[in-house]
């Protein structure tokens, strides 16, 4: 058998000398613990949170959108402007797992798992927002296409907003459908240890009786890279669909043609983002250093540079269209309402450029993008500039529209209203907490397959025959010359 | 129930499985099965198995979410209800590309993962004979069914002789998939040597 390896001029993917047994023993051993203390603190605190969201959107439901402080003049509010931004973090988990593979980037193998589960918990959260925007929560079925009684009156196709409901519940199902099928060999591992009655029960259920026969192997990983073939134009398609909600209409600020790329930018940096702040924590807890090592976190710091300032490419872009078109609106929205500083809402666009372009920059430095504190950090301050240019996007283009009559310049939100974003957040950890305790939050399987080839000990083996090619590409050149 | 006979063989390590592969092959026994912990490429070949045209499959799922798609929303704004938004046409393709789109790669994913879990027979509470704990943990298991021409001890030997850390015969239900694996291979982590 031939195996392939990775160049010795890439850093190893698991450090330490590990065995397939030493593998599956230091992914396993968590979920086989007992939680530690801290773990029910943050759970608590977790489904707090989530109590709160729940009394919040009570109210909602009960008393109305009243309850918000939204108004006529600013119609989406913090509500759409939360949904966006979650939407936008459940990017990185499928771009992770799906454009990655078909990269064929190794690295992928470390952190798939545990963003996809982010992605999953992250467009759960972005889907409350919306539905329980409609007020009447309970005909929220209105919006699927199905043969009613009122006519049949069918929802309108050609409408940005049908289209997020296609474009979300699609990522939703194939996003959880990819994470499940690479979840039953690790559910299969967990089970083959299972020391108590019940243990191997629950953990049967969830195998679905996953043996690692051969044939169910070549099955899997078909069905894997046609996943990824599907899910990567489908991850690029979500936000560019969500940026259509707002590109479609004749709005200042919105009504531009490079939406599309610049969300799904902007999903990407916010996504990584997150993905860093969770791993960073997992890592450490859970004591999985040795596979998500600091080269995984410099990547991925990479990859937030190099989206970050894409994003910023589209802002001064948006400025510069805001002048040049010289339309009087768009020139006021992105000059006065955005860009100038003593605006009503000046703050939150330099909030943002200051959180989104300039703070990344730190990442140029390989020294700043190994430090794990400083990651750390700039996770926290990319997806709160990314919340912001959400909210700028929204807030500063509604808040004086076309008719100064009904302009509405002191929009804050009502008490419910935070507490139902607040109330994500504790849906969001919830989730994270259980999924870190019951599941195996690194895919083991990937792991063993990448052990060999990318594994610090395994590597020097590769040495020699990395020099002999490296010699007779050399040889075979000279002669050409 | 009919009950079978099977001759088992673990290996620690990929390098040592495929020459033992090669070698039980050509020595002319019929290999069942390999279990692995993780999916070793080019085993299938080594063991003969044609390709699975599991994305054939996906392929036809998604033209058919294409074709569906296309079909109802076009019969829906043509036919059945045509709505008049701003005075655009009634067949209005561009506008439905992205609904048409999330539909295919729907179809395709659903329909793909259904097959992929009844070709492998998958599914929640689905309890299967498994020959070794450790399969899934460290070790490629071979699996040889036993014939009446078979002579197990030999076949042993030759496994032994190719690599095998561990060999076992072991009996198991005619139907092998349903059976369980709560009983099977009590001696986890020690060496079984009948």
């Amino acid at each position: 058998m031939h195996i392939k390896y990775e160049s010795q001029l890439r850093e190893p993917l698991v450090y330490g000398n590990k065995t397939y047994a030493q593998v599956t023993e230091d992914i396993v051993r968590p979920i086989e613990a007992k939680p530690s203390r801290l773990w029910y603190i943050g759970f608590f605190i977790a489904v707090t949170l989530l109590m709160f969201g729940a009394y919040s959107v009570y109210r909602e439901v009960t008393y109305g959108i009243g309850q918000w402080n939204l108004n006529k003049t600013i119609g989406w509010g913090w509500d759409i402007t939360n949904f966006v931004w979650w939407v936008g973090i459940g990017h990185a988990g499928t771009l992770i797992s799906a454009v990655l593979l078909l990269f064929r980037q190794g690295w992928r193998t470390g952190v798939n798992r545990a963003a996809e589960a982010m992605t999953i918990f992250a467009v759960m959260c972005a889907g409350q927002f919306p539905i329980f925007h409609m007020g009447r929560v309970w005909m929220a079925f209105f919006v699927m296409p199905y043969p009613n009684s009122r006519g049949p009156l069918w929802v309108n196709f050609n409408s940005p907003l049908l289209w997020d409901v296609f474009a979300i519940s699609t990522y939703f199902t194939v996003s959880l459908l990819f994470w499940y099928s690479g979840l039953l060999p690790d559910f299969a591992t967990v089970r083959d240890r299972a020391f108590t009655k019940l243990r191997k029960k629950l953990y049967g259920i969830a195998s679905f009786g996953w043996t690692g026969s051969t044939k169910h192997w070549q099955r899997h990983e078909s069905l894997s890279l046609v996943l990824a073939g599907l899910s990567t134009p489908l991850v690029l398609s979500v936000h560019t669909i969500v940026s259509f909600d707002f590109a479609t209409s004749v709005i200042p600020g919105w009504h531009t043609t490079i939406f599309p790329p610049y969300f799904v930018a902007g999903a990407i940096f916010s996504g990584f983002a997150m993905v860093q702040t969770l791993l960073l924590i997992v890592r450490k807890v859970f004591g999985l250093t040795d596979y998500i090592t600091i080269g995984h976190i410099d990547l991925m710091n990479k990859v937030i540079v190099l989206t970050g300032s894409i994003v910023g490419i589209a802002y001064l872009t948006e400025l510069f269209m805001g002048w040049y078109s010289q339309n009087k609106y768009e020139g006021y929205t992105f000059w006065y309402s955005r860009a100038y500083l003593f605006s009503p809402y000046g703050w939150s666009y330099w909030g943002m450029m200051a959180c989104n372009v300039i703070s990344p920059q730190i990442f140029w430095s390989k020294k700043m993008r190994r430090n794990v504190f400083v990651t750390f950090f700039m996770s926290i301050i990319v997806n709160i500039g990314m919340w912001f240019e959400r909210f700028v996007i929204i807030v500063t283009s509604l808040y004086r529209d076309y008719l100064p009559s009904s302009w509405s310049v002191y929009y804050s939100p009502s008490i419910w209203e935070i507490g139902f974003y607040a109330g994500t957040f504790g849906l969001f950890f919830t989730c994270f907490f259980l999924f870190a305790k019951y599941f195996p939050v690194i895919a083991v399987a990937e792991i063993k397959y990448v052990l060999k080839r990318s594994g610090e000990s395994y590597k020097p083996e590769f040495d020699a025959i990395e020099k002999q090619q490296l010699d007779s590409f050399v040889h075979d050149h000279a002669h050409a010359h | 129930m009919a009950q079978k006979k099977f001759v088992v063989g673990c290996f620690d390590d990929e390098k040592v499985l495929f020459p033992a592969v090669k070698q039980v092959r050509t020595a002319g026994y019929k290999i069942k099965d390999v279990y692995t912990p993780f999916p070793v490429h080019g085993l299938d070949h080594a063991l003969g198995m044609r390709e699975t045209s599991l994305h054939t499959a996906g392929f036809i799922y998604g033209i058919t979410g294409t074709t569906t798609a296309i079909s109802c929303i076009s019969w829906i704004f043509t036919k059945d209800w045509p709505l008049n938004i701003g005075g655009k046409p009634h067949f209005a393709l561009p506008a439905w590309i992205p609904i048409i789109f999330e539909l295919t790669v729907l179809f395709a994913a659903v329909g793909m993962v259904l097959t992929f879990l009844y070709l492998c027979q998958l599914a929640p509470g689905v309890k299967k004979h498994h020959f070794h704990k450790r399969a899934t943990d460290d070790l490629f298991v071979m699996v040889l069914e036993c014939t009446d021409k078979t002579n197990a001890d030999d076949l042993k030997a030759l496994l032994t002789s190719n690599g095998a850390v561990e060999t076992d015969i072991q009996v198991a239900e005619e139907d092998w998939w349903f059976g369980t694996y709560d009983n099977d291979n009590e001696n986890l982590y020690k060496q079984v040597s009948h």
